[in-house]
């Protein structure tokens, strides 16, 4: 029902339907915002990814999807779990490196798929991935931050 | 009169509502009739609108007589479920929201609510009270099962719906002698590519295929799980002696899978399904010409 329309939600990730969802969610949003074909595959791959990690390894979830105001329109999407956690994560973020039977190319190729990407997580406490995209054309504003 | 009404004061009020439901079933029935929830499904005769009413109103008689009018997991909703189940679903297929549903079933209640006040004419105010209450309860707890039964049914349609995916969305298509082909529409799940997987390799021994062509055009998102289910696939294709070819990779697509840096160097790729076709007629030593002479050879 939140996929109607706007851009803000927050979606539950606790089956591949919902992961379908996000999918589908993050794609609107994205075109809504004016995206290019290209970036909204990149984005709504890097979500799948981060999404599908949320449901595997975090035992489910959600996601919030929010615009980012700047001088070109953003998408900040985060995925948050309550999970294990990820004990070694300069180990989790290296490709090929998998502690399911994936290809490990999640966590690492999610990064390279968008901006902004950064990870919060202790063992034990859960897990929250939040990555940010902007317009193509706008440079990177890592310096506002 | 007297006489009446101490014999109406023994009777709990759901025995009372009981009794009055049994004996009224004709005029509720007819009545029901004209009600939205009755009317726009037995569009065809009205009698059968009257006998639905009347086994609706027997069933909730017999709830109420067995005191159960809160439960809806009396043995006497069985029979409403099995006749408003069909009503209620056409209406939901109609396009009717639950709401509208909901409102439609709550209107059944007012003139059932007049004929039991008619009834108790001369009782006392504390028991039409107490009567009434009893069957606004009762024509809640059918409001319940009603709903309960058709978003029942909206998840039976969508589990069969996702069953009917499963099966429909991987035909295996023979394009030319040893060469098939499996277009993939839509999201490609564990639970799909497995179905994928298996279809395409029982047809590669039935068709004796040399080559098989996996066209993603239709697939929105191409993921790590995704195309860790292609090669897998391709790679099983591989052992049975198949080449595989994947086609349809669209621009984006192809940036994205760069980006996310996973390696289809083992696979077989074409931009489409036109070009997968070409190579692998090519490899069978077939050769695609014209049947019209070219301008030049008539010179």
């Amino acid at each position: 029902m939140q996929t109607a329309g706007g851009v803000s939600a927050c979606l539950p990730i606790h089956s591949d339907m919902d992961l379908v969802w996000v999918r589908q969610h993050v794609r609107q949003a994205a075109a809504q915002l004016g995206f290019g074909l290209v970036e909204q595959t990149k984005l709504v791959t890097a979500a799948s990814e981060l999404a599908r990690n949320t449901l595997v390894h975090g035992g489910g979830g959600q996601m919030e999807c929010a615009p980012l105001e700047g001088r070109s329109p953003g998408l900040r999407l985060t995925f948050s779990d309550d999970g294990p956690g990820i004990a070694d994560l300069d180990q989790a973020l290296r490709d090929g490196y998998t502690s399911g039977d994936g290809l490990g190319m999640g966590l690492g190729g999610a990064r390279r798929l968008v901006h902004d990407f950064s990870v919060d997580s202790r063992p034990g406490a859960g897990t929250t991935v939040t990555v940010a995209v902007w317009k193509s054309g706008a440079p990177r504003p890592r310096e506002e931050r | 009169m007297p006489e009446r009404e101490a014999a109406g004061n023994q009777q709990t009020p759901e025995h009372a509502v009981g009794d009055f439901l049994l004996r009224r079933r004709e005029q509720i029935a007819q009545r029901w009739a004209d009600a939205a929830l009755f009317r726009t499904v037995f569009t065809v005769s009205r009698d059968e609108a009257v006998e639905a009413g009347r086994a609706v109103a027997e069933a909730l008689a017999a709830a109420a007589a067995a005191g159960r009018v809160e439960d809806p997991e009396a043995n006497a909703f069985a029979v409403v479920r099995e006749q408003l189940s069909r009503t209620a679903a056409s209406r939901s297929r109609a396009g009717s929201t639950i709401a509208q549903i909901s409102a439609e079933v709550d209107a059944l209640r007012p003139p059932v609510t007049d004929l039991l006040r008619a009834d108790l004419a001369d009782a006392s105010a504390e028991r039409v009270l107490e009567c009434t209450t009893a069957l606004t309860v009762l024509m809640g707890t059918l409001r319940l099962v009603v709903l309960e039964t058709v978003m029942s049914a909206g998840q039976e349609l969508i589990d069969r719906q996702r069953l009917q995916l499963l099966e429909v969305a991987t035909p295996v298509i023979k394009l030319w002698e040893g060469i098939v082909a499996v277009p993939l529409i839509g999201t490609l799940d564990s639970a799909r590519s497995q179905v994928v997987m298996e279809t395409l390799l029982d047809s590669v021994v039935e068709q004796h295929a040399r080559f098989a062509i996996l066209d993603i055009t239709g697939v929105p998102t191409v993921d790590s799980l995704v195309a860790q289910h292609l090669m897998k696939t391709v790679a099983a294709a591989r052992l049975m002696g198949a080449e595989c070819i994947v086609s349809g990779i669209r621009p984006a697509i192809a940036q994205t899978i760069v980006h996310l840096g996973i390696d289809l160097g083992s696979v077989l790729t074409r931009a489409s399904l036109a070009d997968a076709l070409a190579y692998a007629l090519q490899q069978q030593g077939a050769d695609i010409v014209s049947a019209v002479p070219s301008p030049a050879s008539h010179r």
